[in-house]
């Protein structure tokens, strides 16, 4: 027996992304479905649940980017410059 | 059970679930911890629910101008046929309340597999939707037996209120829930007019309902 | 205020939002704590004035409809406790200091409730004036109680309907019906008025200035009386306060100053319901401890 935390992620619409919802103490998988069905869907609103121990979550908060590999991002590229110049050169350049 | 009118039928079933389904009502914020007062307001509402449609059928064949409304407020306190174990006031006091939901889910689930059969289509009708969220209690039950059963006192409250549970089925099918619950037949205690307990209960009730005129709108 | 708080507080005034593991000021963790905590008990401390009138609701309809209400403000104080436990006070200490009277509950659960009348004001008036207060929460700095606060606002817009209907069908039914009305809106306008809290102004209250709270307590308070007072008068209800009026140049609502040391006593537990509830909490607690020890209890 245990008191356990247990976080609920829930789908809105067929389709959509899982959101999560909140988090309620539970000691076991019954009593956490029975839970999770009366926090997240006694109106119905949920069409899907995901039901998960706190402590199976794994957080994962710093990102390291010590030398700027801006090329994978999109604020890697300036093309407008360019783009001018290879419009001008071609006589294609926009009024 | 086949034999009886359909109107009593559905009276008996819908007073047992309207005054069980106000009991568990009143664990209502005071339930042992926050999610499992939620869990069982949800039971109770339920069986609010299936008291309301089975008045509703009722006063259909009793038609004589009384709505659902009607059937399970402004009856008079002797003329209600709900069994004792429903009645029992239990908050509270944890360990006989799970006895008795234990107790009344199987019994009930006896009891609508029954009407479930039954040549009246809908009144069957009524009994197939009502086993299908019963499913969602006995679950919920279970899971709670499962906790408890090695309580003392949990033990002790399930055979104070074995009589008490038998007398919610009619007698052909208390075999049958004698051998669920693993539990010998014994006396049981048998629905009969509601006594002063009752009275009061009702009493209190209804003082809303009764200060406005039979018919008035709320 | 040393550097690093002085960042934290540009930041949150920023709009920045703060998450459960992220450095904050002691202040602002020990007054979000509070705040959280006073809202957590306050859901559930409302559960009791309303609980009695599950067993006497005059139809089957309205007995559903105040349980569902009722398992949504218990459901509420859940999610809100749960907030205050990951900043580090379990539940249990929340409810020990709730019922030993150490910590506060809002000033509407103070009261008593005396008829029907009540239960359609209280969950039309009562849960409007929450609503205010929580969508503003909707933009606290502290992200995990704002997003408690979407599912809170959105299950209450429930309760108003069920409250205003309530209301509506007792104002055209007969004469006794609407003067019950009457009578609870007659109790019930003064701690209506105390709701949103004293007028203080927005840069002077704490809450507002670490954007725990987006709205001044007088905002919240004017907001409501412009969305509710329409209401309530075009029913044929009058509001017992002779002063009250909108001056149409500024679009201020006057009002008579309500007693604001009434208020400070209620909220510190001498309401007139104040003990007799926390009592009946403490009773049914000391009877049911053994089952949260028995199920919840830490693995051998």
């Amino acid at each position: 027996m245990a008191d356990l935390i247990w976080e609920v992620f829930r789908q809105e619409r067929k389709g959509q992304a899982f959101v999560h919802g909140g988090s309620f103490h539970a000691p076991d998988r019954a009593f956490a479905e029975a839970y999770a069905r009366e926090f997240y869907a006694r109106r119905q609103e949920s069409v899907a649940l995901w039901v998960v121990p706190r402590e199976e979550i794994m957080a994962i908060e710093e990102f390291p980017d010590e030398f700027d590999l801006k090329y994978r991002r999109v604020d890697g590229y300036s093309i407008k410059a360019r783009l001018k110049e290879a419009r001008e050169r071609a006589g294609t350049a926009q009024s | 059970m086949r034999e009886r009118p359909r109107a009593e039928i559905a009276l008996e079933l819908a007073d047992d679930e309207l005054i069980l389904g106000w009991r568990n009502s009143e664990w209502t914020g005071i339930a042992p911890f926050l999610e499992e007062d939620v869990a069982f307001s949800s039971i109770a509402q339920n069986e609010i629910g299936h008291a309301r449609a089975l008045y509703e059928l009722a006063a259909r064949d009793l038609g004589d101008g009384r709505d659902a409304d009607a059937l399970a407020f402004d009856r008079k306190p002797e003329e209600y046929r709900c069994a004792p174990l429903v009645q029992l006031r239990l908050v509270p006091d944890w360990a006989r309340t799970i006895a008795r939901h234990v107790l009344y889910e199987t019994a009930d689930a006896i009891r609508i597999a029954a009407l479930k059969e039954h040549p009246d289509a809908e009144l069957a009708g009524i009994a197939a939707k009502i086993e299908r969220e019963e499913a969602y209690h006995r679950l919920h039950a279970e899971m709670w037996l499962e906790r408890l059963r090695a309580e003392e006192r949990f033990a002790a409250a399930t055979a104070e209120l074995w009589p008490d549970a038998l007398g919610v089925l009619d007698p052909e099918l208390r075999p049958a829930l004698a051998e669920r619950v693993g539990r010998p037949e014994v006396e049981a205690v048998e629905r009969t007019a509601p006594g002063a307990e009752f009275a009061e209960l009702w009493d209190e009730m209804t003082m809303v309902r009764r200060s406005a005129p039979v018919g008035a709108q709320w | 205020m040393d550097a690093r708080t002085q960042e934290f507080l540009e930041y949150v005034q920023a709009g920045g939002q703060v998450e459960t593991d992220d450095w904050m000021p002691d202040e602002y963790r020990a007054r979000l704590v509070k705040f959280i905590e006073m809202h957590g008990n306050s859901e559930l401390m409302g559960v009791l004035p309303e609980r009695d009138w599950i067993l006497r609701a005059p139809t089957l309809q309205r007995k559903l409809a105040l349980t569902a209400k009722i398992q949504d403000e218990v459901g509420h104080c859940q999610l809100i406790y749960r907030v205050v436990e990951d900043l580090g006070k379990p539940r249990e200490r929340c409810l020990d200091d709730l019922l030993s009277g150490k910590s506060k509950f809002h000033n509407v659960f103070h009261y008593p409730t005396k008829s029907w009348g009540d239960v359609g004001v209280i969950a039309w008036l009562v849960d409007a004036a929450a609503i205010i207060s929580q969508k503003a929460l909707l933009k606290c700095s502290y992200a995990p109680y704002a997003r408690v606060m979407k599912k809170v606002c959105w299950e209450e817009s429930f309760h108003i309907l069920h409250g205003r209907d309530t209301v509506l069908a007792m104002v055209t039914g007969t004469p006794a019906q609407f003067e019950l009305v009457q009578e609870a809106l007659n109790r019930w306008w003064t701690p209506l008025m105390h709701f949103h809290g004293t007028p203080i102004p927005a840069e002077e209250d704490p809450m507002f200035v670490w954007r725990i709270k987006s709205q001044a307590n007088e905002d919240a308070r004017q907001q409501f009386l412009d969305g509710y007072v329409p209401q309530i008068r075009e029913l044929g209800l009058e509001i017992p306060d002779p002063k009250l009026r909108k001056d149409e140049e500024t679009g201020v609502w006057e009002y008579t100053e309500p007693d604001w040391d009434e208020l400070m006593s209620v909220v510190t537990g001498h309401g007139p319901a104040s003990e007799e509830r926390l009592a009946f909490r403490r009773l049914s607690r000391n009877e049911v401890d053994w089952v949260a020890k028995v199920v919840l209890a830490e693995a051998a």
